[in-house]
C-alpha cells in the first residue's frame, strides 16, 4: 500500500492517502466504540434527560445515582463476585489440564495423537446449544443445579480446545534441546514440564488464561439453564433480566450502569493485554 | 528391546497427562451430543408425562410439517449468511486500514479489541436500548436527518428487528474477523506489492490478484468460526427480541431453546440439536476442503 501512495502522489500531485486514512481510522474508531460510549453516557445521566425526546447528548446535570442503585437495591456486588470466582477458578482448571495435555500433542510419540488433535480441532466449532440439554441432564442427576461446579466444569471444558491448540503451537516453538539436556540431568516427563517448561511459558499461560476467562465471564447460555438462584447469578444473566423487572418502567439507567461496571474488568484486561489478545487469537484460529 | 521400554512408558506418561482434560472435554461434549442423537428417537414430553417412550423416527418426521421449525431455520440462515457477508467486508476494510503505519495506531487497534471482549447478552441490551423505540438514538439520529417524522419501533417490526440483531451482531464480531485478517496481511511481503506494481499494475489489481488469493486461508477460516458462532446464535437475539416479534428473528437455537426449556419437549428438542449439529458437520468438511485447495493456491502465488 506504500507503493500506492508514491503512485497516486507522483500522478496527480495529491496526496490521497493523507485524505482517506483519517477518515478510514475514524470511521473504525467511532464503529467500534460509539455504542460503549453511548452506555456510558446514559448511566450517568438523570432520568428526566434519559427519557428526554429529542435526546440529550450533552447533559447539563451528572448522577451517579443509577450505579449505587445497583448495589443498594441489587446484590450487584454478589454478580461480580460469582462471576469473577467461576471465571478465575475454570481458567486455572483450563490451564492445569489444558497445558500438560498441549504439551504430549506437541512433543510425545503417542499412538492416536492425530486422531484426537482432529477431535480438539473440531470441537472447537461446536456451539453451547448442542450441549446444554445433555449436560442439564447430567446436573439434575448429580444435583449441581445452582452449584457453581455446573458452570465451572463447562466452561473448563469450552475452553480446553482453544488452550490446547495455543500451548501447543508455543510448546513446538521452544527448543528441543533443552528437554533433551533436561532428561540427561535425571528429569522425568513430569518433573521436566512442573520445572522447567511451565515457567517458561508463563507469556503463553498468560495468554491462554486471559482468552479463557474472557469467554467464561462473557458464558451465557449455561449460566441461565444451571443457575436460577438470584444470589448466584453471574454477570450475563443478572444484566439481562433487569431488563424485564418491570414491564412499564424499564431501568434504562441502571441497565446501562450494570453493562459498564460489569464489563469494566474486560475492558482493563484488553487495555493491559491487547498484544498478548490478539497473538493467542491468531494463534488459536490460524493453527487450526 | 530397551528402545521398547522406553516408548511404552513415554505412552503411558503421555495418557497420564492427556487424561483430566479427555475427561472433561467427553463429559461436556461427546456426552451431551450422543445423548441428543440417543433421545431423538424417543418421544419425552409433557404428553408422555416425561417418559421416554420408543418412537423411532418420528421426531424426524414432525419436523417436516413443522413450520415454525422451517421459519427459524430461515431466519438462522438469513442472519448467519447477512452478518458473515458484512463481516467479511466489514473486517477486510478494518484489517487494510490497521495494516497501515499511522500515529496511534495501537490505540486503534486496543480499540478494535473491545467489541470482541464484552459479553454479547451485556451489549445485547445495550444494542436494545440503542434501538429503543422512543428514546433509542438511532430514531435520534434519524429524526434529526429529517428521514423520519416520529420514531421508528425497530424491535416491534419483523424485517426491522432483523436487521437491527444483524447490525448488533456485525458491531461485536467484525474485530474478531479483522484481527484474524491482519495477521494474515502481516505476512505478505510487501516486495510482492512492489513487483507487481512496477508491472503497471493499481492499487485494486494488487487487492485482487495477491492480497486476496493469499488472504484466502485466513478468510477462510475466520468465516468458518463465525459461521459456526453465528448459526448457532443464542444469547444476542434471546436478550434483544426473544426471537420475537411472531417469531421473526427466532433461530435454531433459540426454538430448540424453548422447545427443551419452556415445553419441555425433550425427544423433539434433541431431534433439532442433532440435525443442527450435522449441519455445522457438513459445513466444517466442505470449508477444510476448501482451504485445503486455497492453501494449497497461496503457496502457488507466493
Amino acid at each position: 500500500m506504500a507503493i500506492a501512495q508514491s503512485r497516486s502522489q507522483s500522478k496527480s500531485g495529491v496526496n490521497w492517502r493523507a485524505i482517506w486514512l483519517p477518515i478510514a481510522v475514524a470511521l473504525v474508531v467511532i464503529f467500534f466504540l460509539a455504542p460503549v460510549l453511548w452506555q456510558v453516557l446514559t448511566s450517568v445521566k438523570v432520568n428526566e434527560d434519559i427519557s428526554a425526546v429529542p435526546t440529550v447528548y450533552f447533559p447539563t446535570r451528572y448522577t451517579f445515582e443509577h450505579y449505587a442503585s445497583l448495589f443498594t437495591r441489587r446484590p450487584f456486588g454478589l454478580y461480580i463476585l460469582n462471576s469473577a470466582f467461576v471465571s478465575i477458578t475454570s481458567t486455572l482448571f483450563c490451564l492445569a489440564f489444558g497445558a500438560p495435555a498441549a504439551y504430549v500433542l506437541a512433543r510425545l510419540r503417542l499412538v492416536g495423537k492425530e486422531i484426537i488433535l482432529a477431535i480438539v480441532l473440531i470441537v472447537t466449532l461446536f456451539p453451547t446449544v448442542l450441549l446444554f440439554l445433555g449436560l442439564l441432564e447430567i446436573v439434575q442427576a448429580t444435583n449441581l443445579a445452582n452449584n457453581f461446579l455446573a458452570l465451572i466444569i463447562p466452561y473448563t471444558a469450552i475452553n480446553l480446545p482453544l488452550t490446547i491448540l495455543v500451548m501447543r503451537s508455543f510448546f513446538q516453538q521452544l527448543p528441543k534441546d533443552l528437554e533433551d539436556s533436561a532428561r540427561v540431568d535425571g528429569y522425568n516427563t513430569f518433573q521436566l514440564l512442573w520445572k522447567i517448561l511451565l515457567p517458561m511459558t508463563l507469556p503463553a499461560l498468560v495468554t491462554t488464561g486471559i482468552l479463557t476467562f474472557i469467554a467464561a465471564w462473557n458464558e451465557f447460555i449455561f449460566a441461565l439453564t444451571f443457575i436460577s438462584q438470584e444470589t448466584m447469578k453471574t454477570i450475563p444473566v443478572a444484566t439481562a433480566q433487569l431488563s424485564g423487572a418491570t414491564v412499564f418502567e424499564i431501568p434504562y439507567g441502571p441497565i446501562a450502569a450494570a453493562t459498564i461496571l460489569g464489563t469494566l474488568p474486560l475492558v482493563l484486561l484488553v487495555l493491559f493485554f491487547q498484544r498478548k489478545i490478539v497473538q493467542g487469537l491468531t494463534a488459536g484460529a490460524v493453527k487450526g | 528391546m530397551k528402545l521398547d521400554v522406553v516408548q511404552k512408558r513415554e505412552q503411558k506418561t503421555g495418557w497420564i497427562l492427556l487424561l483430566p482434560a479427555l475427561i472433561v472435554m467427553l463429559v461436556v461434549y461427546a456426552y451431551p451430543i450422543l445423548r441428543a442423537f440417543w433421545l431423538s428417537v424417543f418421544t419425552q414430553n409433557l404428553g408422555t408425562e416425561l417418559e421416554q417412550v420408543f418412537s423411532g423416527l418420528s421426531n424426524y418426521g414432525r419436523m417436516f410439517s413443522d413450520g415454525r421449525f422451517w421459519q427459524s431455520l430461515w431466519n438462522t440462515t438469513v442472519f448467519t449468511t447477512s452478518s458473515v457477508l458484512l463481516e467479511l467486508i466489514l473486517g477486510i476494510g478494518v484489517a487494510l486500514v490497521l495494516n497501515q503505519a499511522f500515529r496511534g495506531r495501537g490505540i486503534v487497534r486496543t480499540i478494535t479489541l473491545i467489541p470482541w471482549a464484552l459479553p454479547t447478552a451485556v451489549m445485547g441490551v445495550a444494542w436494545a436500548w440503542i434501538f429503543n423505540d422512543q428514546y433509542g438514538v438511532v430514531n435520534d439520529i434519524l429524526r434529526r436527518l429529517g428521514l423520519i417524522e416520529t420514531g421508528i419501533s425497530w424491535l416491534g417490526n419483523p424485517t426491522l428487528a432483523m436487521i437491527a440483531v444483524i447490525l448488533a451482531d456485525v458491531w461485536k464480531t467484525t474485530p474478531f474477523i479483522a484481527l484474524l485478517l491482519l495477521a494474515g496481511l502481516q505476512s505478505i511481503s510487501g516486495d510482492l506489492y512492489e513487483a507487481h506494481s512496477l508491472d503497471g499494475a493499481t492499487p485494486i489489481q494488487s487487492f485482487w490478484k495477491i492480497t486476496v488469493p493469499l488472504l484466502m486461508p485466513q478468510i477462510i477460516v475466520s468465516v468458518l468460526f463465525r459461521f459456526a458462532q453465528a448459526f448457532a446464535i443464542f444469547d444476542l437475539i434471546q436478550v434483544m427480541t426473544g426471537g420475537g416479534p411472531g417469531g421473526a428473528t427466532e433461530t435454531v437455537s433459540i426454538y430448540i431453546y424453548s422447545t427443551v426449556m419452556r415445553y419441555l419437549d425433550f425427544g423433539y428438542g434433541s431431534a433439532l440439536i442433532v440435525v443442527t449439529f450435522l449441519i455445522l458437520v457438513i459445513a466444517v468438511a466442505i470449508a477444510s476442503l476448501l482451504l485445503t485447495r486455497a492453501r494449497a493456491n497461496a503457496a502457488g502465488v507466493r
